[in-house]
């Protein structure tokens, strides 16, 4: 099940299916796996999107632009700060949905994000290795096909549970507007049974977006980070779907 | 006090109401509760024949607001019908007797329309020390209030007290004042909340509840939907200002004269459920967005515990300091982003050491 794989170990990738080139030479071999099937690459970036359309729009709401000039009939500056925050909410929640079902039918790396092993040791071993990795406690990070461990824990729980909130929370606030009658507030509802005043949603769904703005940040980073100095490709993978190893 | 056999119709007749009144009552009566045209028929039939509906209507931790709307209601009828309508055996703020003959009417009401009179309470009983923070007729009202629950049909929960608790609740709530439906479990509770509520809203609940002999459609707070089920936001005349985008910036600047939307000066239509901005107050004269403040959300649940009413994004106290969702963000997304840039500066001369260091090994 883990994804770990120690140098020279066997489950390493084939290096005999190193290529050599038409001269007889040895190229240099770079063993890559299939990692992201194309729907988590797909909902990986509309995610992406719509989180940052979101982020902007929704800050947008809370602290709005100066007062515009002109008759109100003339101008939509807020209408279209809102619709652009509703439909990237609602394209969010799609394609949120779509990865959930994929996990059920993807790829063993497909339902990573969506739990984490609380009750394997090695798991939590591992989540402290990758720990004293980013504190410069290890020379060598260990190698993995999909998420690491500590990754693994940060996807779950800034991905996944954030933007499970942020979505619950948005569909609730949404009906505020839609009605009671709405299916949103049929849904989803029930936010306000836990917080009556929707002033308390207002104020936890805009804490989320800062929650996530920290997510991208770290996340954008640890990418970034581990592209440069681990031994696998990170950035690129999300792009072609394949991890190559490096060493 | 009436007798339970006692009409409406009769009531209103005996006041020198006319016939004609008493159907123009009735077709306004069904129009502002929303109803098809067929009702008012109804309406007028309900009144003629019904029997008056006891009502109690008692007093807890309360600052009479609720009674103060009660009695200016214009729209359903002038006061004194409003007041006939239902059968006010017990009401100890205005009625005409006192003491021991007062509470005998509990009683009286208690044994001789058992599991047919209305509940109402305005305001909330305090639990902390016994209850002794609201003794009312020698007893702590939370019994007062048990008592009189027990067999009451159902009960009006008036304004926010009754409701969420109100300001007698706000932190650190020394009485430990308990909205009704936190006290009383067993009974149908109506919310009815605003501090007070509008006037033509609590005597639309009534004239619903005498008319139909059933509560109306509550929605999941226990608020009725006729009247709770927007926001005060939706139904703004100044909403078209907000889609635009034009906004007071500070009071008394041109924008405010102009009267645009007061959100950024920390209205809280958009979360407050009331009527406010469709029925509006005094006789449909303004609400508190047409004379150019925010809406504070009254009928909100711990509104007086939200941060200030002048602030968009409201301050946050569980944390331990009083900072809103931006600055507690941005602080956090600071830290962060310092602490990734650390990172990345270590990373950047760890990596320059090592290669220096292979480097050495390699020559």
């Amino acid at each position: 099940m883990m994804d770990a794989i120690a140098p020279g170990s066997d489950a390493r990738p084939d290096l005999a299916a190193l290529a050599a080139d038409a001269s007889g030479e040895r190229a240099v071999g770079r063993p890559t796996v299939y990692v992201y099937e194309a729907p988590v690459r797909i909902c990986h970036w509309v995610n992406a999107f719509s989180i940052l359309v979101l982020m902007v729009t929704g800050y947008l709401i809370g602290a709005p632009l100066p007062t515009v000039a002109g008759e109100a009939s003339d101008n939509f500056v807020m209408g279209y700060i809102r619709f652009a925050h509703f439909a990237a909410g609602q394209v969010l929640a799609v394609f949120f949905l779509t990865r959930i079902l994929w996990a059920f039918v993807g790829n063993h790396h497909s339902r990573q994000i969506f739990y984490i092993p609380v009750h394997r040791k090695q798991f939590w071993k591992e989540v402290l290795h990758e720990i004293r990795w980013y504190a410069f406690l290890e020379r060598e990070p260990k190698m993995y096909v999909g998420h690491n461990p500590l990754a693994q824990t940060a996807m779950f729980t800034g991905f996944t549970l954030f933007v499970a909130f942020m979505i619950v929370t948005g569909f609730a606030l949404y009906s505020e507007g839609a009605g009671i009658d709405s299916w949103q507030h049929k849904l989803f509802g029930w936010v306000f049974a836990i917080w009556p005043n929707s002033q308390d949603v207002h104020t936890w769904h805009h804490l989320g977006m800062w929650a996530l703005v920290v997510f991208v940040m770290v996340h954008i980073y640890a990418a970034i980070r581990e592209d440069i100095m681990s031994r696998q490709s990170i950035i690129s993978s999300m792009i072609s779907g394949e991890r190559q190893f490096r060493d | 006090m009436g007798t339970a056999t006692e009409t409406f119709y009769s009531v209103i007749r005996r006041q020198g109401i006319t016939r004609r009144s008493f159907h123009k009552f009735c077709s306004l009566t069904a129009t502002s509760l929303g109803l098809g045209p067929l009702a008012a028929g109804r309406i007028a039939n309900a009144l003629e024949t019904k029997p008056r509906v006891p009502v109690i209507w008692m007093h807890g931790l309360e600052c009479t607001c609720c009674s103060e709307s009660f009695i200016r209601s214009a729209h359903p009828l002038v006061k004194d019908a409003v007041l006939s309508m239902i059968s006010l055996d017990y009401d100890d703020t205005i009625m005409a007797a006192a003491g021991h003959q007062a509470e005998a009417i509990l009683d009286e009401t208690r044994a001789k329309h058992k599991g047919q009179y209305i509940l109402a309470v305005e305001g909330n009983p305090p639990l902390n020390e016994g209850g002794m923070f609201c003794i009312d007729g020698g007893k702590p009202f939370v019994e007062k209030l048990k008592l009189m629950a027990e067999d009451a049909m159902a009960i009006i929960a008036w304004g926010a007290c009754a409701s969420w608790g109100c300001v007698q609740a706000a932190k650190p709530n020394p009485t430990q004042a308990t909205p009704i439906d936190k006290v009383i479990t067993n009974k149908p509770i109506i919310k009815v909340p605003g501090c007070p509520p509008i006037a033509e809203v609590m005597t639309g609940v009534v004239t619903f509840i005498t008319t139909f002999g059933k509560l109306p459609e509550l929605d999941r707070q226990g608020r009725p939907k006729m009247f709770y089920s927007q926001r005060i936001h939706d139904k703004c005349y100044r909403r078209p200002h907000f889609d635009a985008g034009q906004f007071v910036e500070e009071w008394d600047d041109e924008a405010a004269r102009k009267g645009y939307c007061l959100y950024k000066m920390g209205c809280k239509g958009p979360t407050t459920y009331n009527a406010c901005s469709t029925v509006r107050w005094n006789g449909g004269v303004s609400f508190p967005i047409q004379s150019g403040h925010g809406c504070i959300g009254c009928s909100e649940d711990g509104f007086w515990d939200k941060g200030s009413f002048y602030d968009r994004l409201t301050t946050i106290k569980q944390f331990g300091i009083e900072k809103n969702a931006d600055q507690i963000g941005m602080a956090a997304a600071g830290a962060v982003g310092a602490a990734v840039a650390a990172h990345a500066a270590v990373t950047a001369v760890k990596r320059l050491a090592s290669k220096r260091e292979d480097v050495d090994h390699n020559s």
